[in-house]
């Protein structure tokens, strides 16, 4: 009880830049409240009105004083400025390699779904030291992701992907909140992550309930839903055959180029008429509606699965490096 | 000398329920907003008194989750849109602005008092939703919460917001003729007192904003009654579309409610340090420079929302030139008190809890201006902290203190002053204690609109509610004193303050075309040639 936090757990590599930066400013606001209160005392105190009829000196301005607290400023925000672009940069570019994990929200939980197959709810589980990639949606309203013990959070927005990235430093369990509100019962939108050594994150992995990898799940719904009759590695099929194309730019009907990455696949599953590959037409169903966010993940996982070596002898239609 | 109270003013000028609602005198106007004002403040003021109770302890036991989303959401919307935005411009302005510029009334008198019905209709619009199941959706009216999964009243609520902007409008309008065509003579546009620059700016943002803000509340009506799909990506929406365009309006709406508090501030500063405004046309542009970056760094709420890296980046380098003229009026009033001759009554008190706590919340929107910083703290109780810090700090300071300069004019009567500056204190020091900690809980991590928390963030929030108590108690002290002076108050003469400006040339209450003949103007409007001749209550 009386154990109060007064600053948060620090608990991912961005977490002390963060910090810094909020130090500096903390320092920086504290010299300028304190001034501008002491003048306001003392000159408050140093020139009361000693008599009823009392006037103040005939004081218009400064030139010089004006130009002054005019660029000063300036330059003071420009540093802050700069700095916070900086720190940011760092939290929106992700490194190449990262451990990357599915997040759906909806009201009131967070599902997260592993490549690995693994399921959990209002629960992630993460190693220490590796890069984490959250790709998320929502099923519903807009919710947020925050771990603050990270320092990082970013709205869940339904109908498109947004990705986070940290790399957690300590092993232990952190809050995740819903920052953005969302309904009834928005606050108890919360859960923990358990950051754990790596030795104990692979016996966590391997002594789940994974009912096999997210990619043989999509794999296998890319046949139930007779995706693979159009989209097939021959040359015969009415879609573009899909190995390789994660990541790749696609030639578009009208000519312009995408890189095909998360939102692209998604777009293309269940409003596929948006942006048509070239040399094919738009004759693919949406599936907008009749398949779950699960199921898409499943899917997107399954294309991205396949490896462009197995793809035939012609680069895929469409397709280039 | 006993000052006598004159014969004929505009409180005499005819008595009886017609005399007042067919009003088209902007003083009474001005009483008639206030009276309505006054009300919206204490409704919204009690669903804060309710939800900083509930937050006392960590489980939501006080109220249901239900019960108090929609609290949070009324306190919001009532205060945002039939509080901060109305208050100091229909009160204060409306009374202010032709005494001000030496003139009988607004251009518009019949459009000013139609102004006040259309409030008056959003009002009891805003009362019905109240009344018939409430709103949940907090004040910004998220897509696609509030178009489809949301089951309050979002409808009624959607068309208040609509039609009560029509009232900022018209009023906005009427200012900005007003001020350009019917100054006294002699009073050209750097004689005239800030008070009336920062009402123009206001005025300015009032007129281009409030329509996108209506046809938005309109855009939320139509999908959710007809299933367009503007926001809603079920229907091929966007919903981060809505973002842009609420904030659009809603981030110049922040300026429209602290505007006119700093052109306050600027007339208590001078009136009561008996000098210049140091540095007059940098205080002066400087309201305009607010008024025209203020719509340049909407993208600032939007920082986690989805929008794309360079847009915030340049979001953010505006947000941070939006503070540079904040930063010239805070280091202007303070130079104004250099040599000058500085009373400690009441309305300077209120001036000076103002410098200090706006600082706090200016400095503080720097760490929000801050993208890397922002991520961390933006929808926590950081942002609650600095927006209270602004606007009650701000804006509630403001117009306390212009209330309280003003109130020997409007009434003609003198306030207790121990008792006023009492409860300047009570407001100060529960301000504090209120919204104090809660940059401590933002920076933790608590969110807001949190029905329940975590337990260690308890200590924090009892302090924040403890708070709450004292400024509650602080609040409701003026309404009974300035009540109890309108009857018992000594009546205060012309000039009480021995202030300049050509409001206190004329008689307190002033006749009802306010001034026996067209003053003119030969002054600077903050000249105090020494020594002074007025005497001092």
């Amino acid at each position: 009880m009386f154990d109060i936090p007064l600053f948060p757990e620090r608990a991912s590599t961005i977490a002390g830049e963060v910090d810094a930066l909020y130090f500096f400013l903390v320092g920086l606001s504290g010299f300028f409240a304190l001034l501008i209160a002491t003048l306001i005392v003392a000159f408050a105190i140093r020139f009361r009105r000693r008599h009823a009829d009392e006037v103040g000196a005939q004081v218009h301005g400064g030139l010089l004083l004006e130009i002054g607290w005019t660029v000063i400023p300036f330059i003071i925000t420009m540093v802050i400025f700069f700095w916070g672009a900086k720190v940011y940069f760092a939290m929106a570019n992700p490194p190449d390699e990262t451990l990357n994990i599915y997040v759906v929200g909806k009201q009131w939980m967070w599902k997260v779904q592993h490549v690995t197959g693994q399921r959990e709810i209002n629960e992630l589980h993460v190693p220490v030291g590796r890069p984490v990639r959250l790709i998320m949606t929502s099923e519903d309203v807009i919710h947020d992701f925050s771990i603050p013990a990270m320092r990082i959070k970013a709205d869940v927005i339904p109908g498109r992907f947004v990705q986070i990235w940290f790399e957690p430093t300590n092993a232990g369990t952190y809050q995740i909140f819903c920052a953005e509100y969302c309904g009834t019962q928005h606050s108890a939108m919360i859960g923990r992550v358990s950051v754990m050594e790596p030795a104990a994150y692979q016996a966590w992995l391997s002594g789940g309930t994974a009912e096999g990898s997210l990619a043989s799940r999509g794999e296998k719904l890319f046949a139930d839903l007779a995706c693979n009759t159009c989209h097939r590695p021959d040359a015969r099929g009415r879609g573009p055959w899909l190995a390789g194309v994660f990541g790749h730019s696609v030639q578009l009907q009208d000519s312009s180029v995408v890189t095909a990455d998360e939102n692209y696949l998604r777009e293309s599953i269940m409003q596929p008429a948006a942006k048509v590959t070239a040399g094919f037409q738009p004759v693919m169903p949406a599936f907008q509606g009749l398949i779950t966010e699960e199921q898409l993940l499943a899917l997107i996982e399954y294309v991205k699965s396949l490896s462009p070596a197995e793809q035939p002898q012609a680069q895929p239609a469409g397709t280039q490096r | 000398m006993a000052t006598e109270f004159p014969a004929h003013h505009y409180l005499n000028d005819g008595y009886g329920i017609k005399s007042w609602l067919l009003t088209r005198d902007h003083k009474r106007i001005a009483l008639l907003y206030l009276i309505a004002v006054t009300f919206f403040f204490f409704v919204g003021g009690a669903f804060a008194v309710l939800i900083r109770l509930d937050l006392a302890t960590p489980p939501g036991d006080l109220v249901s989750d239900d019960t108090y989303n929609q609290l949070f959401t009324m306190h919001g919307v009532i205060m945002v849109f039939f509080f901060l935005i109305p208050a100091i411009p229909a009160i204060l302005g409306n009374f202010l602005v032709p005494l001000m510029i030496g003139a009988k009334d607004l251009a518009f008198p019949k459009l000013n008092l139609l102004s006040w019905y259309i409030y008056i209709i959003g009002g009891l619009m805003g009362v019905y939703v109240l009344l018939t199941g409430g709103l949940d959706t907090g004040w910004t009216m998220y897509a696609p919460f509030s178009t489809r999964f949301s089951t309050t009243r979002v409808v009624p609520a959607a068309l208040a917001i609509f039609v009560t902007g029509f009232s900022s409008i018209l009023t906005g309008l009427n200012f900005i003729v007003t001020i350009h065509k019917m100054r006294a003579p002699g009073m050209g546009w750097f004689n005239m007192p800030l008070f009336l620059w920062s009402t123009y700016a206001t005025s300015l943002i009032n007129i281009l904003g409030t329509p996108v803000i209506a046809i938005t509340a309109l855009l939320v009506a139509v999908e959710r009654l007809f299933r367009f799909g503007f926001f809603d990506p079920a229907l091929g929406g966007d919903p981060v579309l809505f973002q842009h365009l609420f904030w659009f309006y809603s981030h110049p709406a922040v300026y429209i409610m602290i505007l006119p508090a700093m052109g306050v501030i600027s007339e208590l500063v001078a009136a009561f340090c008996r000098k210049p405004v140091f540095g007059y046309s940098f205080v002066a542009f400087s309201s305009l420079g607010i008024a025209v970056l203020g719509f340049l760094v909407w993208g600032h709420h939007m920082f986690v929302a989805g929008q794309s890296v360079y847009a915030s980046l340049i979001f953010s380098m505006l947000s941070f030139l939006v503070a540079i003229p904040s930063a010239i009026k805070v280091f202007n009033w303070t130079a104004t008190m250099y040599k000058g001759s500085v009373s400690w009554q009441t309305p300077m008190l209120y001036a000076i809890g103002f410098i200090g706590l706006f600082t706090i919340g200016g400095l503080t929107g720097l760490f929000l201006a801050s993208i890397g910083v922002n991520v961390h703290v933006t929808d926590t109780y950081f942002i609650i902290a600095h927006f209270h810090y602004i606007m009650v700090g701000g804006t509630i300071m403001g117009y306390l203190g212009g209330l309280h300069y003003w109130w020997p004019k409007i009434s003609g009567r003198l306030y207790p002053e121990g008792l006023s500056k009492l409860s300047a204190a009570i407001i100060f020091i529960g301000f504090n204690l209120t919204f104090f900690p809660q940059f401590i809980l933002g920076y933790l991590g608590m969110p807001r609109r949190y029905h329940a928390y975590p337990p260690e963030f308890q200590v924090l929030n009892v302090l924040s509610s403890a708070g709450a108590s004292i400024l509650g108690v602080g609040y409701l002290l003026p309404m009974f004193y300035l009540a109890w002076s309108l009857r018992y108050g000594k009546p205060a003469g012309a000039n009480p303050w021995g202030a300049s400006g050509l409001e206190w040339t004329t008689t307190s209450p002033p006749p009802t075309e306010n001034f026996p003949v067209t003053p003119t103007v030969t002054e600077s409007p903050y000249h105090y040639p020494s020594p002074v001749v007025k005497h001092v209550a």
